[in-house]
């Protein structure tokens, strides 16, 4: 039961990463790729019936969580104290600003829900980034389990100082996730919109595809290095699946087949967070020291728990699975004008 | 660090009472606006009254879901983040429910939504009732879940203690069946319906009072009033009296705080007014109605009722004072609501309704009659449930994260505390200002939500 539950934990992020990753990231580069009113209002449209349903999946990985591996959310939440508020409150800003931008006509008050929107979501992908980069680095547990971290100890830590929630290495991975989001949601709005936003999406799309080359490399060089992991074999092979998503995501751009081009970055964020979990595995979290890793089995719920959740989480699934089916054929052309009328 | 706990709880109450705020209204609406649905493919008159006052029910609806989503998400992660001790002593039974939640209801609701919203002109008009009837299930589902786990906390069953004291999951349809989550479910889902219905009734109120849209303004005055007869009755009797037969029987000392009583005694007397007095344990200048209280929760009127003199101190609710004035405010309320929907159904039985300005002057200004009931009832339960997190098996004092300090807390706080206050100011002005606006002539297309 505890592989299933560690894979089924997984999907739920992995899910949140790829389906919220695109509205984040087409919500922290709409302020350029969308200009007008019009245009930003096709990029509303395009995420409008999305959003929603796509951060459910971060309330279902909490929940998931909590049900699987009680202590560990309990460890990881608490210790995260006050990044996963900013994270709250991100999501706050972001969800009212992309419900409230549309009630008033005024150009003021859409641009500031507007850049609301752009700068919240742009936070939103740092913090999470940063956060995976505190996972793999690892965190300061102690042999009470419980810690806090400080937002910032030295910026390049030497093995044995206490870490904190930013060094070079979180921060570096935090920057590839804002770039790998970027390209995602790029890649989303081409495939949604048509004229100017999709010419300047693919674009961006181009442009931010070398950068995040360029750093996940450094990525993996440093995980290696500075993190001291090395990935299993599994999970080397999930990373070259990914990398290899990663091409054809570009090739298939440059030939202007989007949807093709965005369902393998979405290939590309969950097999190289595969790779992750099946590189952990069975650690949830790591600590800095080496010697106190909490393993999905010090922190999962009693067996019977964990056997009757099974086959009701697996019913659920294949519900959700038809639920986003259905808002896939709903929603599976170019948005309209008339799909982005005001109120 | 020992006032941290102090700031935990209130950042968890009054996150707790602010979210709670959007979803009564909610799960209110939910089904007001399947009625409205309904009786327009009914009546099969093309875009008549009804269709427009399910339109303009829906917009309202869009706005109020969105800002019930954000601020339920801070509830959720509030779990790990201020109450790690609870989860990992308890997560492995709560989470059950939390998850279900999360994949049974919050995911249907989130993908239905903007087909609600922006989908009418896409589908035929019963594919939409069905749309409206799926959040119908999604959030009333939400709501069991949530009940469910708090059940769980007001009357742990279907669990077993661990050598480690952990609590572990032992039956599973025991749990979710929880008697307690089942009077508590339809307690909760009625109050919510007089919510909705006031609301309703209000808008209709204002529209008339003001000689806007008389059609919608007729549509939403009937409906309204209607449900919130039926709601208001029932939300006191069978279920409120429901909910104080099991205090009774489970909690006895929230039971005896609730009505003031510090000491024990046949023919229990309840309480009308009065103010508890902790120190002398009394309750000073009180009027009672002798015998009632022995009735009602337990049948007669001579029964024997407890009294917190039974009870050593240190299991006595926290904070009695607040939970005796919560529980009166919210009874007190109760009643005065079933009086008021009576007599505007009576009103508009008789077809006066319309022409009653002083009625409708108070139904449009009794709306947070509703919210107050809503939150004082919260408050009872969660006070009442004091001094446990989890009822007779784990003290709240050790639920709290052991790593977060009191300022840590406190500064979160605050920052619910601004956030919220911004959030509220922009939501009244935007509900205003579609009350102003009055119900739209047209579909809105699909769009943004
Ligand atoms: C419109 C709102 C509303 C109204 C008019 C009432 N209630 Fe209520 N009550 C609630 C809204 C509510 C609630 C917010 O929904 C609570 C909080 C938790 C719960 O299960 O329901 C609640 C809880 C609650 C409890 C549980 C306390 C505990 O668990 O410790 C009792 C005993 C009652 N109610 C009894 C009543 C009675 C006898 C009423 C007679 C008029 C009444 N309520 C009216
Ligand atoms: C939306 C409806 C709810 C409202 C309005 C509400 C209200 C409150 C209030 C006012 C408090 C503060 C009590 C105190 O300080 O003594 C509180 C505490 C708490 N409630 Fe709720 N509550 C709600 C639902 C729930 C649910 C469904 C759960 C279940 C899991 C829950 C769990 C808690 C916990 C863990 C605390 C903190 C510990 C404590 O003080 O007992 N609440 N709530
Ligand atoms: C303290 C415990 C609570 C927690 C942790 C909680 C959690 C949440 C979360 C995470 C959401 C957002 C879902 C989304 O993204 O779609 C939400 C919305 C919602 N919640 Fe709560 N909630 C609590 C209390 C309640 C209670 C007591 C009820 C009803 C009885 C309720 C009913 C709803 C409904 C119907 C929604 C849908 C959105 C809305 O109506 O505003 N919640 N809640």
């Amino acid at each position: 039961m505890i592989p299933l539950w560690y894979s089924l934990a997984s999907l739920a992020l992995a899910a949140y990463v790829v389906l919220d990753g695109f509205d984040l990231g087409a919500g922290a580069l709409h302020l350029w790729i969308a200009r007008t009113d019009g245009e930003r209002r096709a990029v509303l449209g395009a995420i409008g019936p999305w959003w929603d349903g796509n951060e459910v999946w971060l309330i279902a990985a909490a929940g998931t969580l909590m049900l699987a591996f009680p202590t560990a959310l309990a460890v990881a939440f608490s210790g995260f104290y006050l990044a996963m508020f900013l994270v709250v409150w991100a999501l706050i800003l972001r969800g009212t600003a992309i419900e409230l931008r549309s009630h008033l006509a005024s150009p003021l008050w859409r641009a500031f829900w507007d850049f609301v929107f752009s700068a919240a979501s742009g936070v939103l992908a740092l913090l999470f980034g940063v956060a995976l980069g505190n996972l793999l680095r690892g965190v300061p547990l102690g042999g009470e389990r419980w810690f806090t971290l400080a937002l910032f100890t030295s910026f390049a830590p030497h093995q044995g100082d206490p870490v904190g929630l930013l060094d070079v290495y979180t921060v570096t991975v935090g920057v590839v996730a804002v770039a790998a989001l970027l390209h995602h949601g790029a890649l989303f709005l081409a495939w949604k919109t048509s004229g100017t936003v999709n010419a300047r999406a693919r674009l961006a799309a181009g442009r931010t595809l070398p950068v995040l080359a360029a750093l996940l490399v450094l990525a993996y060089v440093a995980t290696a290095r500075v993190a001291r992991l090395t990935p299993s074999p599994l999970g080397a092979g999930l990373v070259v699946v990914s990398t290899c998503a990663l091409g054809a995501s570009a090739l298939f751009r440059r030939r202007s087949r989007e949807l093709a081009a965005f369902l393998a970055s979405c290939l590309f964020l969950a097999t190289a967070l595969a790779g992750v979990a099946a590189t952990l595995y069975p650690t949830l979290l790591r600590s800095s020291d080496g010697a106190h890793d909490l393993t999905a089995h010090a922190a999962a719920a009693e067996a019977y728990s964990l056997g009757t959740a099974a086959p009701w989480y697996f019913v659920s699934l294949v519900l959700v699975a038809g639920y986003f089916a259905n808002l896939f054929r709903m929603h599976r052309g170019k948005v309209t004008t008339s799909d982005t009328s005001d109120p | 660090m020992g006032d941290a706990l102090f700031w935990h709880r209130l950042q968890f109450g009054f996150t707790a009472v602010f979210h709670y705020l959007f979803p009564q209204l909610t799960l209110g609406l939910a089904l007001v606006i399947v009625l409205v649905k309904a009786l327009h493919l009914r009546r099969g008159q093309g875009d008549d009254a009804y269709a427009r006052t399910a339109r303009f029910w829906i917009r309202v609806f869009g706005i109020n879901f969105v800002v019930g989503v954000v601020t339920g998400i801070p509830l959720e992660m509030q779990f790990g983040t201020n109450w790690a001790r609870l989860t990992h002593t308890a997560g492995g039974v709560i989470g059950q429910t939390l998850a279900m939640e999360g994949m049974f209801a919050f995911f249907l609701e989130s993908t239905f939504l903007g087909l609600l919203v922006f989908g009418e002109k896409k589908m035929s008009p019963k594919a939409h009732l069905g749309v409206a009837v799926a959040l119908l299930v999604g959030s009333w589902l939400s709501g069991y879940f949530i009940v469910a786990t708090n059940a769980f906390l007001q009357h742990p069953v279907g669990y077993v203690t661990l050598p480690d004291g952990r609590l572990a999951l032992s039956d599973f349809w025991v749990f979710l069946g929880n008697p307690w989550a089942l009077v508590q479910y339809a307690h909760t889902l009625l109050a919510a319906l007089v919510t909705g219905a006031f609301v309703v009734s209000a808008v209709g109120a204002y529209w008339t009072l003001s000689g806007a849209h008389p059609a919608e303004a007729r549509v939403s005055l009937r409906v309204g009033v209607t449900l919130g007869l039926v709601a208001t009755l029932m939300v006191a009797f069978p279920t409120g009296d429901a909910q104080a037969k099991l205090v009774a029987a489970h909690q006895p000392t929230a039971l005896a705080a609730m009505e003031g009583r510090f000491e024990s005694g046949t023919n229990a007397s309840l309480t009308l007014i009065g103010q508890p007095n902790v120190k002398e344990k009394r309750l000073d200048n009180p009027i009672h109605l002798p015998g009632v209280l022995s009735f009602v929760a337990y049948g007669h009127f001579g029964s024997f009722v407890h009294g917190l003199d039974e009870y050593p101190e240190s299991t006595w609710p926290t904070n009695i004072e607040l939970l005796y004035y919560a529980f009166h405010v919210m009874v007190g309320l109760g009643t005065l609501m079933i009086l008021l929907m009576a007599l505007a159904t009576v009103q508009a039985w008789r077809g006066k309704l319309e022409r009653s300005r002083a009625l409708l002057w108070v139904l449009m200004l009794a709306v947070p009659f509703p919210y107050i009931a809503n939150s004082a009832g919260w408050m009872t339960t969660e006070l009442g449930r004091q001094p446990w997190l989890v009822y007779g098996v784990f003290r709240t004092e050790h639920g709290a994260s052991p790593t977060v300090h009191s300022g840590d807390a406190l500064f979160t706080l605050l920052g619910f505390a601004g956030l919220y206050l911004v959030l509220g100011l922009l939501y009244v002005f935007l509900i205003g200002r579609e009350i102003a606006q009055g119900p739209p002539r047209d579909a809105s297309a699909e769009g943004h939500a």
